[in-house]
């Protein structure tokens, strides 16, 4: 019989403790319209945690991502930053243009 | 804007959404992430079918990588739920921003449901964009079928990713775990017309790393309420004024 322990964890410390927000989201949304005050407030929130998550993903970055240095990787998020606002706010050029630097930063500055 | 879409049946609102998804740029965005994703469970020795399902149950890519490195360097269980349900936060206010948009009169709470469990970053955000744009009555099954289309290509590639991970050089899996923060700035910003949303950005984008570089606890839920607070006080505040 395969182990099931794995997927017993997926659901237990995987799926519980994050679709419990999902799940107070939709008994909190009830009755709300999407120009409340409170709606408005929420998106502001999620934003900034969003923002939060990016942030972190680049300046805090494990796995394969922290073997490049986090300068080539700051620069490299500004550069596609800089290119998403030349191109007419083109996440495709942004994205491209990060991953671009990010590349031949971590070629020539290999930590 | 453009002008209003309609469909002539569900189903056909549903492929709308599919299509949506298919074309837009989180398909390559999704795609590199979780190519990435099944490279790191791979390296963590999860199967690829064990990856397939946690992205349909957990479908968010923060908490993924968090349980496969969490249970995969042997964390404590309550630990690593701890961090998993940290990186959620977000998800609440998502879903209350999300289905006032999709609710219409009359609409039963079961329709809300698989909207609620589809909600995650790329979902919203293109939701929060093309929604407006889409009848409403067409909102939720065009919205089903955006995610569907999301989730699937995410679930296919994690198989693509698991199987190519044996021969990535460590330069190319870093590139690909660095598609997930740009591509999320990016369509972030894009939708940042507002100035509320702007300066949510900003700020976030500026206290979430402090915070979590001074250790601060529950670094993301302080981010959220101080960031999204400051931009909702000066939009208020603007308002006011004019």
């Amino acid at each position: 019989m395969a182990d099931l322990t794995p997927y017993v964890l997926l659901v237990l410390i995987g799926f519980l403790p994050n679709e419990v927000w999902r799940a107070l989201g939709l008994v909190m949304a009830r009755g709300l319209d999407e120009d409340s005050e409170i709606v408005v407030w929420s998106r502001a929130v999620a934003t900034a945690i969003l923002a939060g998550v990016i942030a972190k993903l680049i300046i805090f970055s494990g796995g394969a991502l922290a073997t490049i240095p986090l300068s080539v990787r700051v620069i490299a998020a500004l550069c596609g930053f800089i290119a998403f606002l030349c191109a007419k706010r083109s996440v495709f050029v942004g994205v491209l243009a990060g991953e671009a630097a990010l590349l031949l930063g971590g070629y020539l500055f290999a930590g | 804007m453009p002008k209003t879409a309609t469909f002539s049946s569900p189903a056909a609102a549903f492929f709308g959404g599919v299509r949506s998804a298919l074309t837009s740029v989180f398909f390559l965005v999704l795609a590199g992430t979780y190519i990435g994703m099944g490279a790191l469970a791979h390296d963590f020795g999860f199967s690829p079918v064990w990856l397939a399902l946690s992205t349909v149950l957990i479908w968010a890519a923060p908490a993924q990588v968090i349980l496969i490195s969490a249970l995969g360097t042997g964390s404590a269980a309550i630990e690593a739920a701890i961090a998993v349900t940290l990186s959620a936060i977000r998800l609440f206010p998502m879903v209350v921003a999300l289905l006032p948009l999709l609710r219409q009169p009359g609409t039963r709470l079961r329709a809300l449901l698989l909207p609620t469990h589809f909600t995650s970053v790329s979902m919203w955000v293109e939701s929060l964009r093309l929604l407006p744009a889409v009848a409403p009555e067409w909102r939720i099954a065009f919205c089903n079928g955006l995610s569907f289309g999301y989730m699937s290509t995410a679930a296919a590639f994690g198989f693509v990713g698991s199987y190519l991970a044996a021969g990535l050089p460590p330069l190319f899996a870093g590139a690909l775990l660095f598609l997930t923060p740009m591509s999320f700035l990016m369509s972030t910003a894009r939708n940042a017309v507002a100035l509320i949303d702007r300066m949510a950005l900003i700020i976030g984008l500026i206290i979430g790393p402090l915070l979590a570089l001074f250790h601060v606890g529950l670094d993301l839920m302080w981010t959220g309420i101080v960031g999204g607070t400051i931009a909702y006080a000066v939009h208020r505040f603007r308002e006011a004024a004019a």
